[in-house]
């Protein structure tokens, strides 16, 4: 089962969620999919780390056969090769990895290599598989690094928690994609609630079956929570803005391993979650 | 010698482009034959890397002068492949700026911005 968290903004608690919902449940399988600033890790501290490179396939040329007729030039789309001066100049920060030049060029002349864009870390803690993906600096996608997490091989036999990039950006598209079941984190403020409604979009347009998580609520009017009455949306539940939660949080603690109340409240969570994508999967078939 | 120079319109009174690019339109002057040209910038909506393929449309065209107010880096790289000198140019229009530059008024162009990649607008 594969459970993705998101939100419309950065902040709200998604890995929050997702870190505490992973060590709440027995065995799971932590995934970090915010590729540009992944801190799932810091949590988790997970240990036994292997390291894989991610890398994605650009042009290079060999001049000796490239005859200058100049195909690929006009070819590409991103403009990303030049001729100039009898020589082809090739950027690679504006390729997009298509391979066309590669297959147009009648000479032959180009052929693709690897360009590294980041690293995935697989490791463990406690009972939990830790996946992160981190993208080199300066790099243009993270879209690739998502792809290399989420093809990992376990993650359909077990309680997947994907957490999600901020946004509702291609890199969230790429990281619920396959998931069973989307939550989404929102803050109580307008703002919160307006990027609520931009995830709400983008998991409709996906047709995941999805629900809220209200997190940082305190007494008084919260504009997420009334977004959700209306726009009838099943909230699975909240969490109260709580000097404890916070502090463990800033220190770098899982609540739900330091705490015996947080690890009910997150099991209590994980084990709504669970009956919904149940719910969802019998209503469906 | 080709002088080259991004415009906003297709009139030796137009001001002077403030992006690369983007420009809509560029000016030929030809400095021996005292011949204007214009073309239109097909770069312009481009999806991406407009700079590098408004420098190779100027390198075909056998540029040897360009006279613009900014650079992106992608596009320097070209021009400076194909050993175009750059100057930049002052407030005003197209017709002022060829004037300055052959009154060695225009200083050469040294600063280059490090591009506006993905922002299909350009500078505003």
């Amino acid at each position: 089962m594969k459970i993705a968290v998101l939100s419309g903004k950065g902040g709200t608690g998604k890995t929050l969620v997702s870190v505490n919902l992973a060590a709440a449940s027995d065995q799971a399988v932590y995934v970090d999919c915010d590729v540009e600033e992944p801190n799932g890790h810091l949590f988790f501290k997970p240990q036994n780390l292997e390291t894989e490179m991610v890398t994605i396939p650009t042009p290079q040329v060999d001049e000796s056969l490239c005859n200058g007729c100049r195909q690929c030039v006009d070819f590409c789309k991103f403009n990303a090769l030049a001729y100039i001066g009898n020589s082809l100049v090739i950027f690679e920060d504006i390729c997009h990895s298509c391979g066309g030049c590669v297959t147009i060029c009648p000479q032959k002349a180009l052929s693709e290599k690897k360009k590294e864009i980041g690293e995935v870390k697989k490791g463990t803690s406690d009972g939990v598989m830790v996946l992160s993906g981190m993208m080199n600096i300066g790099e243009a996608s993270g879209i690739p690094i998502i792809k290399k997490l989420l093809e990992t091989k376990g993650l359909d036999d077990s309680l997947a928690v994907i957490d999600c990039p901020p946004g509702s950006a291609c890199t969230v598209m790429e990281s619920i994609k396959d998931a069973d079941y989307c939550i989404l984190v929102a803050e109580p403020s307008i703002f919160g609630a307006h990027n609520l409604s931009l995830v709400v979009e983008l998991v409709r347009l996906f047709n995941k079956p999805h629900g809220v998580i209200l997190n940082k609520c305190l007494d008084g009017k919260n504009p997420s929570e009334e977004y959700c009455k209306e726009n009838g949306l099943h909230i699975i539940g909240s969490l109260s803005y709580d000097k404890e939660l916070g502090t463990m949080n800033a220190i770098g603690l899982v609540a739900a391993r330091e705490s015996q109340r947080y690890r009910d409240v997150f099991t209590g969570l994980l084990k709504a979650v669970v009956e919904e994508v149940g719910y969802e999967a019998t209503s469906n078939t | 010698m080709k002088i080259a120079i991004p415009v906003d319109q297709t009139t030796k009174n137009s001001n002077v482009c403030i992006s690369f690019g983007r420009a809509p339109y560029f000016m030929f002057f030809n400095t021996e034959t005292k011949e204007t040209t214009f073309i239109e910038n097909e770069a312009a909506d481009s999806q991406g890397g407009a700079g590098i393929k408004a420098a190779q449309t100027l390198v075909d065209a056998g540029t040897e002068v360009l006279l613009t107010p900014r650079c992106g880096e992608n596009a320097a790289i070209v021009l400076q492949k194909a050993k175009i000198k750059m100057y930049k140019t002052l407030p005003g229009s197209v017709e002022d700026n060829l004037v300055a530059y052959k009154n060695g008024k225009l200083e050469i162009l040294e600063e280059i911005h490090p591009g506006f990649h993905g922002q299909h607008e350009g500078p505003k």
